[in-house]
Order: structure tokens, then C-alpha cells, then sequence
């Protein structure tokens, strides 16, 4: 079956992050259920479903901020478990451009060893440009976060959640207001800090067209986990034409 | 004290002369504490979108003064404190534990407090007039021992900046990432109003109700015109607060006006060269 050359349905002592079982109840609401999901080191992983889905609460609940059912471990190699740091990428944030905030001023603030509003000291401004190379993002240590594109933004915020290393990197929408171009810098990054690092990767997205490019897996959700396999074969299926026929319909 | 005024008499201006005028002199020394108290407070206002906020908890205070007086208390300034105090924590719980956008919260908040206020000050008949001197602030009024009481509290402010700014700009840059790296946004948040309460508290009744929030806002949106990151931003915040607040009690001294609002009126006048200051810049 084509879900195990993607990955499989377990983690079979390989090193991997392991959703099980998860569930989120809300006011009453059965917002997630019964999902099982396994992100091996190495291999990404896109998350696809309607608004509402439930995508973004996945993402909250695996980053210990939403209260939940179920059972989320990182599983190394050799079989031990831990909770898993996650490098969290979030979407675009919506502050002001106008904010006096610099690039260095984030990675400062994040550190959390130097206030901000203090001239940074060399040591440290040294170790931001060395995060920020990881993303060939150097030259954007003294912009304003306001004046960068979509794309330097993205990257500048996945170089924050690559510090400290994390196992799992989770991206909500990376290529949301990201053009094309900055679109596929976007990706050939992160397939070049998959290799690097070994890393889990685990990213929502709207944007089907070169899904098949990039993920390793694809998993359609709605509420639960409806399909998951290869970004084909998830693309075919009658679950992912059902739900967004649906999504198209409910729209129009 | 007596260095304060033995260093003031220093100064080229007749008010200045050993001896004399002692109330101009605390004053200036009033002045020299607060505003860069106000200034440093001033930028997380404004990059937190809080000025409306920070305008309702001035509101508020003037209730807790009302009901300070209310239980007769020798002070009640410290009614006000607590109340705004209360106040502030009560309002941060709200905006996190309910979907209401945060200034449908504070215009909830603020109208209850000042209708409440009111209600307390004119029961039975009451006269307002005796709160005037908080609605309109007389800074010549300032005695030693309040100053004594600003600077710890400059004091208190300064080394929550040190110990928690940065959680704070994380927190007002993105909350869901801040979480995501262990801040706990909720508790930052209510520090920070909790500061913001006491100062409005502790100096209205010499800045005035009815200016104090310039204050809170005016130094940082023009500092934000002019910056291109936090050291700059607060730099050009406390620095245009301080030299703001000194003019603006010359100015008042000399042509006899209410020193909050020549303290304003400077500040307007900085916030409008800095907007040009940016047009020429960019």
C-alpha cells in the first residue's frame, strides 16, 4: 500500500513525530476526532482541508496550547520518547508595518536574554546573523518587519523557529500572501532544512498546485482524518472531490 | 531636597533664585521623574493598540477616587489605585476568555466606570466641583513625598522593562507565538496594564484626567515616525517626553495656563514635525 512507501501508518522505531487518537471538544463542539498522524524525520508532510477543518486547532494542540484528548509523542530513532520542541511558523502576523520593529528586534525579543530596547551586543547580534543565514536571510538583520515582501517575512520567521533547533517544524499557511517566485525560494529552503537538520516538517496550505513538487504525504482532513497518502493519489480520491465540491457549493 | 534645590538655583531663570518659588521646583523635579516613566509606557501603548485603553483606565481612576472619597479615606488616591488595579485584571481576563474585539470590551468597561464614578460622586446631591482638580491636574501642587513615591515607581517600571519587555513585544508582535515559545501572554499583558493603571493613578491629580492619555500616547506615535527599531523607538519616546514636559512647564509658568495642557500641546507639536520628519525621510 502506497501509505506505507509514504511513510506508513506507524512509526516502526524510525525517528518520527505520532499523533494518536487526538480529539478536541470546544464549548460543546466536536471540533477534532480520532486523528492518527506520523510526520517521519525527513519528509514533509502538507495538511489540506476546507476553511474550518480544524487545521489550525491541530496545530494548537500540538503545540500544547489547546486542551485536548489523545496523545502527541516524538518518537527518536532508537525508539525513545519525548514531548517534541516544535519550531513553529506561524501565519503572517498581522501587526502594524508601521511598527518600529527590526528583524534583529525579533530575534532578541524570542531569545529572551537581552531586552529588546537595549543596544544589542555583538555576541548576540552575531548569533541572529547566523540564524538568519540559515534561511540566506543575513541581509535583513536591521529591516523593519513592516518593510519586508511575504516571502522574506516567511523566511525570516521560519529562521526564528529553526532557533533553538527544533524536531518537528510546523508552518500554518506558508504561502499565504507569498508570490510565486518567493514561493518556491520558500520550498527549495525547506527542502534543503529537511536534509540539513532531519527534519519533521508539517505545513498546512490552500495551494494544491505544486503540493505534488514538495510533500512527501499528504493528509486531507475535515474534523478527522479523511485521506492520506501520496499528493496524487490524495488529489484522485473521492474524499478529497467530495469535500471540496462541498466547500465549492456552500461558497457559490 | 535640598541638593535638588541647591542644583536648580543653578539655573538661569528667576523662579530658580535660592529661597523662592519652592513649588516650581518640585515641579521640574516632578516633571524630570514622570515623563520618562510616561514615555517608556508610552511605546507598548501604542504597539499594542492599547490608547484607548490606557484612556479608559484614566477614566476609570477618577471612580476610584469617587468612591475613595465615598468611604472617607485620608488619601483617596489609593482607593483609585486599587480600584484601577482591579480594573486592569479584570479586563485582561475578559479579553481572553471571551471572542468580544477588545474595544467593544473597553467601551463596555470605561462608560461603567465613569457612569459609576458619577453616580457616586453626585449621590445624595453631591457637588462634583471638588473633583475638578483631577479633570483638569495642578502640577504645582506636587509635594516631595509624592515625588519620593514617582521615582520608586519609576523605579518598579524600569526593571519590568528589563525583566519582561521582550516577552511583551513578542506577545504584541504575534500571541500565538509567543505561546508557542512559552510566554504566558495573558499574565504579560496584565502586568503591563497593571503599570499603566498605577502611573495614571499616581500622577493624575497633577497632570489631569482629561490630558494624562496624550501622554501615554503622543511620545511613542511620534517616536514610531521616526524609528526603524525598539532602541530608536525608545530613545525618541522618552526623550521627546522629558524635553515635552520640561517646556511645557515653562511655557505654562510664563503665560499662567494648566501645565498638563502645554505639556500636550508640545507633544502635538513634536508628534506633527515628526509625521514630517518621515515625509522627508522616506
Amino acid at each position: 500500500m502506497s501509505v506505507h512507501r509514504h511513510g506508513g501508518d506507524d512509526c516502526k522505531g524510525a525517528c518520527c513525530l505520532r499523533v494518536s487518537g487526538l480529539g478536541v471538544v470546544a464549548e460543546g463542539r466536536t471540533i477534532l476526532r480520532s486523528i492518527d498522524l506520523h510526520v517521519h524525520c525527513g519528509q514533509i508532510v502538507a495538511l489540506i482541508g476546507p476553511n474550518g477543518a480544524g487545521k489550525s486547532t491541530l496545530f494548537k494542540a500540538i503545540l500544547g496550547q489547546q486542551p485536548h484528548t489523545g496523545d502527541i509523542q516524538f518518537e527518536r530513532s532508537g525508539g525513545a520518547k519525548t514531548r517534541p520542541l516544535i519550531g513553529y511558523v506561524p501565519q503572517s502576523p498581522a501587526f502594524d508595518r508601521g511598527d518600529p520593529v527590526s528583524v534583529l528586534d525579533l530575534f532578541v525579543s524570542a531569545a529572551g536574554t537581552w531586552p529588546a530596547f537595549l543596544a544589542t551586543p555583538k555576541a548576540l547580534r552575531e548569533k541572529v546573523r547566523g540564524s538568519l543565514a540559515r534561511v540566506h536571510g543575513e541581509g535583513l538583520i536591521d529591516q523593519k518587519l513592516g518593510s519586508l515582501s511575504g516571502g522574506e517575512l516567511q523566511r525570516v520567521l521560519l529562521a526564528l523557529a529553526l532557533e533553538p533547533l527544533p524536531h518537528v517544524l510546523m508552518l500554518d499557511e506558508p504561502f499565504s500572501g507569498v508570490d510565486v517566485e518567493g514561493e518556491l525560494q520558500l520550498l527549495r529552503l525547506l527542502d534543503e532544512l529537511r536534509r540539513r537538520y532531519d527534519l519533521s516538517i508539517l505545513l498546512s496550505t490552500h495551494d494544491f498546485s505544486n503540493l505534488a513538487d514538495y510533500a512527501d504525504k499528504v493528509v486531507l482532513m475535515k474534523e478527522t482524518v479523511l485521506k492520506v497518502g501520496a499528493p496524487q493519489e490524495v488529489m484522485d480520491s473521492p474524499e478529497f472531490a467530495a469535500v471540496f465540491h462541498l466547500r465549492l457549493k456552500e461558497e457559490g | 531636597m535640598e541638593l535638588w534645590y541647591r542644583l536648580v538655583s543653578l539655573l538661569p531663570f528667576s523662579w530658580a533664585e535660592a529661597g523662592s518659588l519652592y513649588f516650581m521646583k518640585n515641579a521640574l523635579l516632578a516633571i524630570l521623574v514622570v515623563t520618562p516613566l510616561f514615555g517608556l509606557l508610552s511605546t507598548m501603548v501604542v504597539t499594542n493598540r492599547m490608547s484607548f485603553f490606557s484612556d479608559a483606565l484614566g477614566h476609570s481612576a477618577f471612580t476610584g477616587i469617587a468612591i475613595g472619597v465615598l468611604c472617607e479615606l485620608a488619601d483617596p488616591m489609593w482607593a483609585a489605585a486599587v480600584f484601577a488595579l482591579v480594573l486592569s485584571a479584570l479586563f485582561t481576563w475578559v479579553r481572553h476568555h471571551t471572542d468580544l474585539q477588545s474595544d467593544t470590551v473597553i467601551g463596555v468597561f470605561s462608560s461603567t466606570a465613569v457612569a459609576l464614578g458619577i453616580f457616586i460622586a453626585t449621590f445624595g446631591g453631591g457637588s462634583f466641583t471638588k473633583f475638578n482638580t483631577y479633570l483638569i491636574g495642578d502640577i504645582l501642587s506636587v509635594e516631595p513625598a509624592m515625588i519620593g513615591l514617582l521615582a520608586i515607581l519609576l523605579g518598579l517600571v524600569l526593571a519590568l522593562w528589563v525583566t519582561s519587555f521582550d516577552r511583551l513585544l513578542l506577545s504584541s508582535i504575534h500571541p500565538a507565538l509567543a505561546g508557542s515559545r512559552g510566554v504566558r501572554v495573558a499574565l504579560q499583558e496584565w502586568l503591563f496594564t497593571a503599570a499603566i493603571a498605577l502611573v495614571v493613578t499616581l500622577s493624575m491629580s497633577w497632570v489631569g484626567l482629561l490630558v494624562i492619555n496624550s501622554l501615554l500616547v503622543l511620545p511613542a506615535a511620534a517616536g514610531r515616525n521616526l524609528a526603524r527599531n525598539m532602541r530608536q523607538y525608545h530613545l525618541f519616546s522618552v526623550v521627546g517626553a522629558v524635553v515635552c514636559g520640561v517646556a511645557g512647564l515653562l511655557i505654562s509658568y510664563y503665560v499662567g495656563s494648566s501645565t498638563g495642557a502645554c505639556i500636550t500641546l508640545c507633544l502635538a507639536l513634536y508628534f506633527l514635525l515628526s509625521l514630517l520628519g518621515r515625509r522627508t525621510g522616506a
